[in-house]
């Protein structure tokens, strides 16, 4: 049942990705309302597909790396829906579906068995940690889309040469405005995902860090982010050089993410 | 009489030789005054805006009238002719009333286009009309140049192209800016295309204006027009800090903000985003601050060339001004050469009228018995004759044809009118 609600939930992003690409040759508003029609039967489904894994294994579905990039994305297409609520960037949607599709087809070709957990991780702890931890890194994928555009468009802008999509990027101050918000609301998710991982460490382990690979890489992003605020509270930097930073930050959180997980031996099975 | 233009502009003189050359104020009334007296020159009007400074005049011969024009220009000025030669053009005939009609047209314009220049002409010729400098064929020059420019407005989307420019700066603005509103916005200097872009920008809601002008007068005079505040020339790079939007045109020959300058007030801006639009020929904002992280600089090149990527047709649209400007010229050239046989016809009236007082006069001396009935009778039949003598070459002097001035010369020579020039 939750296999054929992953599939269906895979199969409608793909749908979306692909009208999400088309449109970044020509957009009509036919074509943005097919797009987000089809993206949110695809989060509908999707959503459906984490509660019948919460349901038949009685927890938070974060426990392998195949729930791990499914959640990820599940989170991304949430923040999505949400800009493009408050913002209407129109063409946002180009950039992160066809993101979304590939880290869900990356989802469904991993390992799906839902195993039981260990007694140790069984803890409350494990739904707060990871959704924080998850949102967080979410705010933060879609904070380096939000540079990656600003860069584009901050091209456009400097080079005078005004094709391609700049018409439809939307102005800088808002790229930039959104890349600063979502890190606001990033980086305290993450700082709360390490707080509640050194005290879920606590209850489990007895030690509350133990220089696992995972802990110090996510303390590297922590440092990153910290970082990136300070400078532009302080130094004023902000557009590119914040697209810049935003855009190397999220490098780490997907090392962090998948690197350690593939390369590191670490206490975290993701 | 010949048409004589004399004249330098953006394209053809640094603005160094532009503002040396330039009449302002109580200097225009001066020099048209001095122009007057010039022999060779019946007719005089002098138009003088910070892109162009040009002469016209109706001279009875353009060697030695541009020869005087020059040594003035010199003498007036205080510059040696080598000075500024160079940049001049000298322009008579046909090529001259072109001139008029493509610079009253706004093609000769730095933006193509632009609407404020016709407005310039117009004053330069009922300043001329006030002084009583001009006749029948600058008169009539002025009335074409307008009335064409006219047609070239309503048949071309040319006028477009200078709206355009402005509505380009805005869109760019809104491509860094989201809003206007909030924003603010610095007019620095003047000038015709700069208070176009200036007024586009207020009216899509920028709210805060500041006009920085070199002469502290004119700088509150715009500030009024735009409700913003005058602030004073050397105080503008302070003022710089809290500025998002600036326009530039001051016609300073030099850059009046450097990359040293800017990069100071980025940073106490906290590197919050700036848009420059330099519109001054020669530029007068370093192009190296286009470098600067947050600050983006266009110059009115930039601004054509995103404006050119959106209209395809502007191309055909000058193609059809130059048409009508060709046909309008025509049209012009077709009358002056037409007056060309005003003196000729009068001569040749004068000349037959002559004959026949002498004619009627010795018949009077040989008949000196004839009543007054008789003699009134005798001068009626000499007049008729006369006009039906002299009906036929006068109207062919009126027609429009190509060989007029051979059928001139031929008259002249055939009823012994001697050349003498002074005409109409």
């Amino acid at each position: 049942m939750e296999v054929i609600l992953f599939e269906i939930a895979l199969t409608f992003y793909f749908a979306s990705a692909i009208v999400c690409v088309l449109e970044l040759f020509k957009s009509t508003r036919t074509s943005s309302i097919i797009m987000f029609s089809l993206a949110a039967a695809g989060f509908a489904f999707h959503t459906a597909n984490i509660i019948a894994r919460y349901v038949i294994s009685g927890h938070i579905p974060i426990t392998n790396l195949h729930e791990a990039s499914s959640f990820f994305s599940w989170c991304i297409v949430l923040i999505f829906f949400f800009i493009e609520y408050r913002y209407r960037l129109g063409l946002l949607g180009s950039f992160i579906m066809p993101v979304v599709f590939v880290l869900m087809l990356s989802s469904s070709m991993l390992p799906r068995k839902i195993e039981p957990l260990s007694p140790v991780l069984r803890s409350y702890w494990l739904g707060i940690h990871t959704v924080l931890a998850f949102v967080g890194d979410a705010a933060f994928a879609m904070a380096f889309v939000m540079g990656i555009m600003y860069l584009i468009q901050e091209h456009y802008l400097k080079s005078k040469h005004l094709g391609g999509l700049f018409e439809r990027l939307p102005s800088l101050q808002i790229l930039d405005e959104i890349n600063y918000k979502l890190i606001t609301l990033g980086f305290p998710l993450l700082t709360l995902a390490i707080i509640t991982g050194a005290l879920w460490a606590e209850s489990a382990w007895g030690t509350y860090w133990r220089w696992d690979a995972k802990e110090v890489w996510s303390l590297i992003t922590w440092f990153i982010y910290a970082l990136v605020l300070h400078v532009r509270l302080i130094a004023g930097w902000r557009g590119k050089r914040a697209a810049i930073l935003s855009i190397i930050g999220f490098g780490v959180v997907l090392f962090t993410f998948f690197g350690v997980s593939l390369i590191m031996k670490s206490v975290h099975s993701f | 009489m010949k048409v004589l233009v004399v004249g330098l502009n953006h394209k053809t003189a640094s603005v160094e030789i532009r503002e040396r050359l330039a009449f302002n104020g109580p200097k225009l009334e001066e020099g048209i005054h001095v122009l007057s007296t010039i022999p060779e020159v019946k007719e005089i009007a002098v138009l003088s805006t910070c892109n162009r400074v040009e002469l016209y005049a109706c001279v009875s011969s353009v060697p030695s009238a541009s020869d005087h024009i020059l040594n003035f220009l010199a003498g007036f000025h205080g510059l040696g002719r080598q000075d500024f030669e160079k940049s001049l053009y000298l322009l008579d005939a046909d090529s001259a009333v072109r001139h008029v009609f493509r610079v009253a047209s706004s093609l000769d314009s730095m933006v193509v286009g632009e609407p404020q220049i016709l407005g310039q002409i117009k004053d330069t010729f009922d300043f001329a009309l006030g002084k009583k400098t001009t006749g029948v064929l600058l008169n009539k020059l002025m009335k074409k140049a307008i009335s064409t420019a006219k047609r070239v407005r309503t048949e071309t989307k040319i006028a477009e192209n200078a709206v355009s420019i402005s509505f380009a700066a805005v869109e760019l603005a809104r491509k860094i800016f989201t809003d206007l509103p909030g924003k603010s916005f610095m007019l620095l200097g003047a000038g015709e295309m700069a208070e176009l872009a200036a007024r586009h920008l207020v009216n899509n809601g920028v709210t805060h204006v500041t006009v920085v002008n070199r002469t502290y007068e004119r700088g509150c005079e715009l500030a009024r027009e735009f409700s913003g505040n005058p602030v004073r020339f050397e105080d503008f790079l302070s003022e710089l800090v809290h500025t998002d939007i600036i326009i530039c045109s001051t016609g300073a020959p030099t850059y009046v903000l450097l990359r040293e300058q800017m990069q100071k007030v980025m940073k106490e801006r906290k590197n919050r985003p700036v848009f420059i639009i330099d519109i001054s020929v020669p530029r007068n904002i370093d192009p190296e601050i286009n470098k600067i992280d947050n600050v983006y600089l266009y110059d009115v090149d930039d601004l054509q060339e995103v404006v050119d990527t959106n209209i395809h047709g502007r191309k055909k649209e000058a193609e059809k001004a130059e048409k009508i400007i060709d046909e309008e010229v025509e049209k012009f050239i077709r009358w002056m050469t037409s007056l060309n046989s005003v003196p000729t016809i009068v001569a040749l009236r004068q000349r037959a009228e002559e004959i026949k007082a002498e004619e009627l006069e010795k018949f009077r001396k040989r008949f000196p018995d004839l009543d007054e009935d008789k003699l009134k009778a005798v001068a009626y039949l000499a007049a008729s004759i006369t006009n039906k003598l002299i009906h036929p070459p006068t109207v062919a002097l009126k027609e429009d044809s190509e060989d007029r001035d051979e059928l001139i010369a031929m008259i002249k020579k055939l009823y012994g009118l001697n050349g003498d020039d002074e005409e109409y």
